[in-house]
């Protein structure tokens, strides 16, 4: 009896929170799966029938599957530089040097700092007339003329993963410090005194450590980087040539530009989907995770 | 670490020299971009230091007169945020509190947290229709409400695991002794988890402050245009001057970068547990 009185109280401090869910996530996803099968407009009448019209329509088009491409490339760069820098800098934290507190402290600063904020930095260090960035090179001799970094297509996707990874690769490396820091000091010595080089400690002694905190930052990112819209927004609009339109942008474009209500959703919900296997790679990989004991 | 040689230090302490270059050089020019003279930032070669600090933009930013677009997204900014962030911690705490000491509750709460990996793309045509047809479009509650959408997932996951460690029999003792729900909550339990509320109520507004999409969908005008999609509008128009753009980007990163050095410690565990929002 009282456990079940317990439960029901329970329910009851959890309603808010469901209501609020179902009417601002709940309704508006289903929503986005009715309107995916009509040829709504964002203004006007609402949209008829079409079925799965909007989805062959939208998979088949070259905008979606150049999109695709952008927002892979975009991921898989910047969330395999992150990890990698991440990891680098985090072993190097986790040595003894001066002024290590205060380093640690300075890479609070790229992540504190306001997603459109970073974008409009980089936008402008990449300025093709003005830039610090093309100042910098050709004052060092590097570069004989200025650039247009985000204005070609060669280079605009490479600037835009450079934007992307100085933000978040601290975020990454201070993961990578709190699970080093967890690694034994006895095991490390133990390692040391029977013969273990550097490599064979870092492999066989710290590695353990490091995965599963890896592996929740390397999922949480990759989705990050698949939403990708902001950055890209602010620092190229997609451009040149619709070199750097990722998929939200290409939804944005499609839905309230266009005002394509019915197929913006279908796109929205292709994303959606492949976002899905991506967090459930994440809770496969934290469960086993757990499995393995921490 | 224990056959620490000279070479290895000196490796070391260049490398970290390094990454504190990388890491503060963008920033740095942030702030010089922000006080340096627009004649300082168009000259060839670029003057990296300015001549005399400038600071007319901050005065030009922050002044009523010469400001008022600017200052109108700073407090539509800080009411959808404050707002967003109440509306969040009103449904956060008791669902975060019922999943902390319910575990049969645990789905229900995994389910909350699943909805956080949906990208805004998968929600915002609806949002737009529904907060058209409530004549909500370009109006702080509105857009308040839209971000329940975000904050209140991510406040409830914190806040149950800030509850976790909070121990269970201090709640029973008083249950035994008559305390009723409400005493139990205002003496024994918001005393203990104050600290997990307020860091909580912190990222929460922080989150508000970062977002972009949803501000950039569902305003229009100084009525509740937010400051990151004012940013975004000065960084892609017209300005010739780009010392104003980046005064108004050190002044929207100040206050997330001054909690970010002073929470260093709440933050770190944070990051360790596996998922404050990058």
């Amino acid at each position: 009896m009282f456990t079940d009185r317990l439960t029901l109280r329970a329910w009851v401090l959890m309603l808010p929170l469901l209501v609020v869910m179902l009417a601002v996530i709940g309704w508006p996803l289903a929503d986005t799966v009715r309107l995916s099968f009509t040829d709504a407009r964002l203004v006007g009448t609402g949209g008829a029938f079409v079925g799965v019209e909007n989805y062959t329509g939208m998979l088949g088009s070259r905008n979606f599957r150049k999109a695709l491409v952008a927002t892979l490339t975009f991921s898989v760069w910047s969330v395999a530089a992150e990890l990698c820098l991440g990891v680098l800098v985090g072993l190097l934290l986790n040595q003894r040097f001066y002024g290590r507190a205060l380093l640690r402290a300075l890479m609070i600063l790229p992540w504190a700092l306001p997603t459109v904020v970073n974008a409009t930095l980089w936008r402008l260090i990449y300025n093709p007339e003005y830039g610090a960035l093309n100042a910098a090179l050709t004052q060092l001799g590097l570069a004989d003329s200025y650039q247009s970094w985000l204005g070609q297509p060669g280079t605009a996707m490479g600037a835009l993963i450079v934007a992307d990874v100085w933000k978040n690769f601290p975020l990454v490396a201070l993961i990578a410090l709190a699970a080093l820091q967890a690694v034994p000091r006895d095991i490390q010595a133990a390692a040391t005194s029977d013969g273990a080089n550097a490599w064979q400690r870092f492999r066989h002694v710290t590695l353990p450590y490091l995965v599963g905190p890896l592996m929740v930052a390397l999922v949480l990112r990759t989705i990050e980087a698949f939403k990708v819209f902001d950055l890209i927004w602010i620092m190229t609009r997609g451009g040149p040539a619709n070199s750097t339109r990722s998929l939200s942008l290409l939804v944005y474009q499609e839905a309230f530009a266009f005002q394509r209500a019915g197929s913006g959703a279908s796109l929205a919900l292709v994303i959606t989907l492949i976002i899905t296997v991506l967090a459930g790679a994440y809770l496969a990989l934290m469960r086993r995770a757990a499995g393995q004991g921490g | 670490m224990e056959h620490r040689s000279l070479g290895f230090a000196i490796f070391v302490h260049v490398a970290a020299l390094g990454v504190a270059l990388t890491v503060l050089a963008p920033l740095g020019w942030l702030f010089v971009m922000s006080v340096s003279s627009p004649a300082d930032l168009s000259a060839k070669p670029l003057h990296w230091w300015p001549d005399s600090i400038d600071l007319s933009r901050y005065r030009q930013l922050l002044t009523p007169e010469t400001g008022a677009a600017f200052l109108a997204s700073l407090r539509n900014s800080i009411e959808v945020a404050a707002m967003a962030t109440l509306g969040a911690l009103l449904v956060g705490i008791p669902a975060g509190w019922a999943a902390s000491r319910n575990p049969k509750l645990g789905w229900t709460l995994g389910a909350v947290i699943a909805t956080y990996m949906l990208p805004p793309v998968a929600l915002s045509v609806p949002l737009y229709l529904i907060l058209a047809k409530l004549g909500l479009l370009n109006n702080v509650f509105g857009l308040a409400l839209v971000y329940l959408s975000i904050l209140a997932p991510f406040v409830t996951w914190l806040l149950k695991a800030g509850f976790d460690p909070i121990p269970r029999d201090l709640e029973q003792a008083a249950a035994i002794d008559g305390a009723n729900l409400w005493q139990l909550l205002r003496i024994v339990i918001l005393p203990l988890a104050l600290p997990v509320v307020a860091t909580a109520l912190i990222f929460a507004f922080l989150l508000a402050w970062d977002e972009f999409f949803y501000g950039l969908l569902f305003t229009s005008n100084q009525d509740a245009k937010t400051l990151s999609v004012a940013i975004a509008d000065l960084a892609g128009g017209r300005v010739s001057d780009y010392g104003l753009i980046a005064t108004a980007g050190v002044i929207a990163a100040l206050p997330p970068v001054a909690v970010g050095l002073l929470m260093q410690r709440a933050l770190i565990s944070g990051l360790t547990n596996g998922g404050v929002k990058g």
